[in-house]
C-alpha cells in the first residue's frame, strides 16, 4: 500500500512565535493557493489549517520533520485524500476541490516515491498511464498521445529508453520515468513527493534541474523534500511543517535560519555559501541550540 | 562486484521480454482462427466412430448449410453432446482466463484467481445442497446462488473492515472460503453415498460432462454481458499498475472501481462455475503465460489471454473425454496436472529473470 502511514499524534501545539515569516497572500493569482487544508485520519489531526500559497511557474519545497504530515499535504491538493470542510484550494481560477477526480488530474499531477517493483511494463508504456485523465475508456491512444509521450521522455532525456524494460531500470532512471509520466499529464500544478530519495547525487540533482527546467514554461511545482539543501539549492519557496502546522514559509534563503532549524529539527545549523553554485549551503550538527 | 559484469547481459535478455513488440491485432487474429479451427477439429474426436467428414457435415447442416448425413442418434452425439460441451469449454475458459487476469491487476497479487472471493467455495455449498440434500432447485441456480452469498460475505467482512484494500479483499475471501468450505465438507460427510459421492468429488473438482446447450446459453450470454466490457478496462487496470495512491492521481476513483471490478468480475465465475463446477488453474495460471509473450499491458493480456483460455480448455477437456476411455476424467484434474508444473516452471524462471 502508497497510502502514507498513520502518522504519531501530533500533540501539544505550541503557538507559532512569531518571529519566522508567514504565508501571505498569493502575489499571483494563476498560482496555488491553498487555504485551511486539514486532514485527520481515526480522529487523529495529521495536517491542521495548513495554508500554501505558490505563484505560478514557482517551485516550492515542503519541507518539515518525518511525520509533519508533508505526504499528506500533497494527498489532500491532488485530491487523493479528502479535503476538510472549510479547506479550500484554487489553481489559479480554477476550485481543485469540487473538481472530478478525472478533470483534475488533467491539470494536477502527483510523482511519488516508488521501491522497486516489478511491473513488467516497458518504459513508454510507463509514460503512456499519464494520459489515463485524457483518453476515454474505450479509445486507444492517438498520435497526439504518443507525440506527447515521446516529448515527456525527451524532457527527462530518456527518449532512447521508450522501448527497455522499465524493471531494468535504474532507481534514477525510474525516477525521471515517473517524472515523464507526470509530465505526460501535461498538469499546471506538479506535485512531487520525496522525489529525491534513495537515489545518488548525481540521480538527484539531474531530476530536480529537469523539474526546474519545466517551470520556465509556467509548471507550478510543490515537492516535499527530506534535505534541506537539495531544497535552497533548486526552491524559491519553502513552506516548513512541524507536526501537522505551517511553521514558517516565504522565500528559501529567508526562511532557512539557524534559529528555524533549531526550532523545527532540533539540530544545529550553519548557513554558509556554497563556493560553486552561490546559492545557500546549511551545515549540520548535533548539539545546543546556537546562541542567536 | 560479479552482478555489475552480469547486468549488461542480464538487462538486455530481459529488456526483449516486453519490448519485443508482437503484434497484438495479428497475435489475436491468429488465435481467433486457432479457436476455430479448433471447435471444429475437437468436434470430430471422440469415442464414437464418425469420420471427420460426417461430423463437420452435421454440424454444417444444423447452421443450414446442407443435409446431415448421419442417422439421428450419431447426429446426436455431435450435435446435442459434442457441439455444446466444446462451445462451454470455450466460454468457460475464456471467462476463467479473464476473470484471473483482472484479480491479479485488481489486487496487484500474482495469485490471485477468480474464485478470490470465496465463489468456489460458496459455489460447491450450493451444488452439494442439491446432490446431497435435494434441495429442489436447479443445480447452476443452486451454485450461482452459493457464489453470491459467498461474495457478499467477502465483500461485507472486507469493507466492514475499512476501505475495501486488496490485502483486506483476500484476507476476507480466505475466511469466507474456509468457513464455506467446512460447510460442504460436512454435508459430504454426513449424507454422501457411493453415487453421490462420486457425483460431488466430479462436480468438485470441475467438469463439463453435464454440459448442453442450456450451458452454453448461461456462460455464453455471461460472457458476452460481462466479460466483453471487462475485456476493455485494461487501461484502468493498467492505471493501478504502482498502486492505488498512483491510480487515484490519474484520475481513477479507486474504491469505487475496485468494488465494481471485483463484483462483474464475480458474476461472470458464478455463472461459469453454476456451468462447470470450479475448474481450476486456468484463471491462475493463462494470464501469466501471456503476459510472457506479450509483457504486462492489460490491454493486451486481457482479450489474448480470454483467447487462449478458451483454446486451452477445449483442448484440456476433449483429452478429459478421449484419453482414458472409456473412463471420463473431470477436466479439473487434467487442468491441475498440466497448470501445476506449468506454474512451477514460471515460478523457476522469474527468480532467474529477477
Amino acid at each position: 500500500m502508497t497510502l502514507s502511514p498513520t502518522r504519531p499524534a501530533p500533540q501539544a501545539r505550541p503557538s507559532i512565535p512569531p518571529a519566522f515569516p508567514q504565508p501571505v497572500a498569493a502575489p499571483d493569482a494563476a498560482g496555488l493557493s491553498a487555504r485551511r487544508i486539514s486532514f485527520s485520519r481515526q480522529s487523529t489531526l495529521i495536517i491542521d489549517g495548513v495554508d500554501c500559497t505558490v505563484p505560478v511557474g514557482g517551485f516550492a519545497a515542503v519541507i518539515g520533520p518525518n511525520g509533519a504530515g508533508k505526504s499528506t499535504l500533497l494527498q489532500v491538493i491532488a485530491g487523493i485524500l479528502p479535503a476538510s470542510e472549510s479547506a479550500t484550494a484554487r489553481l489559479g481560477d480554477t476550485d481543485l476541490v469540487g473538481m472530478r477526480r478525472r478533470d483534475r488530474a488533467r491539470i494536477v499531477a502527483l510523482a511519488e516515491q516508488h521501491s522497486a517493483e516489478d511491473s513488467g511494463m516497458r518504459v513508454s508504456d510507463v509514460v503512456m498511464l499519464g494520459r489515463t485523465p485524457h483518453l476515454g475508456r474505450w479509445q486507444a491512444e492517438g498520435a497526439e498521445d504518443k507525440r506527447i509521450v515521446q516529448d515527456a521522455l525527451e524532457a527527462v532525456s530518456l527518449r532512447e529508453f521508450a522501448d527497455r524494460a522499465f524493471d531494468t531500470l535504474s532507481g534514477g532512471e525510474r525516477q525521471r520515468v515517473h517524472l515523464a509520466r507526470a509530465l505526460a499529464q501535461q498538469p499546471r500544478l506538479l506535485l512531487l513527493d520525496e522525489p529525491t530519495n534513495h537515489l545518488d547525487v548525481h540521480a538527484q540533482l539531474s531530476l530536480l534541474s529537469l523539474v526546474r527546467a519545466q517551470t520556465a514554461s509556467g509548471l507550478t511545482v510543490v515537492a516535499a523534500l527530506h534535505d534541506l539543501n537539495i531544497a535552497v539549492a533548486y526552491a524559491d519557496h519553502v513552506i516548513v511543517l512541524k507536526a501537522g502546522r505551517v511553521r514558517a514559509a516565504g522565500p528559501a534563503q529567508q526562511v532557512l535560519t539557524p534559529e528555524l532549524i533549531w526550532d523545527v529539527y532540533g539540530v544545529r545549523a550553519e548557513i554558509l555559501t556554497n563556493p560553486i553554485t552561490g546559492r545557500p549551503l546549511i551545515a549540520f550538527d548535533t548539539g545546543d541550540r546556537p546562541a542567536s | 562486484m560479479q552482478t555489475t559484469a552480469l547486468r549488461p547481459a542480464a538487462a538486455a535478455a530481459s529488456a526483449h521480454r516486453p519490448g519485443a513488440r508482437i503484434r497484438v491485432p495479428v497475435l489475436g487474429a491468429g488465435l481467433g482462427v486457432v479457436l476455430a479451427v479448433s471447435v471444429l477439429f475437437a468436434v470430430t474426436i471422440g469415442p464414437a466412430q464418425i469420420t471427420f467428414g460426417e461430423a463437420w457435415q452435421s454440424v454444417f447442416a444444423h447452421l443450414g448449410f446442407g443435409d446431415p448425413a448421419l442417422s439421428p442418434l450419431r447426429d446426436g452425439i455431435i450435435w446435442q453432446l459434442r457441439m455444446p460441451r466444446i462451445l462451454t469449454a470455450g466460454a468457460v475458459g475464456a471467462g476463467l482466463a479473464l476473470c484471473g487476469a483482472v484479480m491479479q491487476a485488481l489486487t496487484r497479487n500474482p495469485l490471485a484467481d477468480p474464485y478470490l472471493l470465496g465463489l468456489s467455495s460458496g459455489a460447491s455449498l450450493g451444488a452439494v445442497g442439491v446432490i446431497l440434500l435435494g434441495v429442489g432447485v436447479l443445480l447452476p441456480v443452486a451454485a450461482f446462488g452459493g457464489a453470491i452469498v459467498a461474495l457478499a460475505a467477502t465483500l461485507l467482512v472486507a469493507s466492514a473492515a475499512g476501505t475495501l484494500t486488496p490485502t483486506r479483499t483476500i484476507l476476507a475471501g480466505l475466511a469466507v472460503s474456509s468457513f464455506f468450505g467446512a460447510l460442504t465438507s460436512l454435508a459430504i460427510f454426513w449424507s454422501a453415498t457411493g453415487d453421490t459421492y462420486r457425483e460431488i468429488l466430479s462436480w468438485l473438482l470441475g467438469s463439463l460432462s453435464g454440459a448442453q446447450w442450456s450451458s452454453v446459453a448461461i456462460a455464453g450470454a455471461a460472457l458476452a454481458v460481462v466479460g466483453v466490457p471487462l475485456l476493455f478496462s485494461g487501461r484502468v487496470l493498467d492505471a493501478f499498475a504502482f498502486g492505488d495512491t498512483a491510480a487515484s492521481a490519474l484520475g481513477v476513483s479507486v474504491t469505487r472501481t475496485r468494488w465494481i471490478m471485483l463484483t462483474a468480475t464475480a458474476l461472470l465465475t458464478g455463472a461459469l462455475v453454476a456451468v462447470s463446477g470450479a475448474i481450476g488453474f486456468i484463471g491462475l495460471i493463462l494470464p501469466h503465460m501471456v503476459r510472457l509473450v506479450v509483457g504486462r499491458g492489460n490491454r493486451r493480456v486481457l482479450p489474448l489471454a480470454a483467447l487462449t483460455g478458451a483454446i486451452f480448455l477445449i483442448w484440456v477437456d476433449t483429452a478429459a473425454r478421449t484419453v482414458f476411455d472409456p473412463r471420463e476424467l473431470p477436466v479439473g484434474i487434467l487442468t491441475a496436472a498440466i497448470g501445476a508444473p506449468v506454474f512451477a516452471l514460471l515460478l523457476l524462471r522469474s527468480r532467474s529473470s529477477s
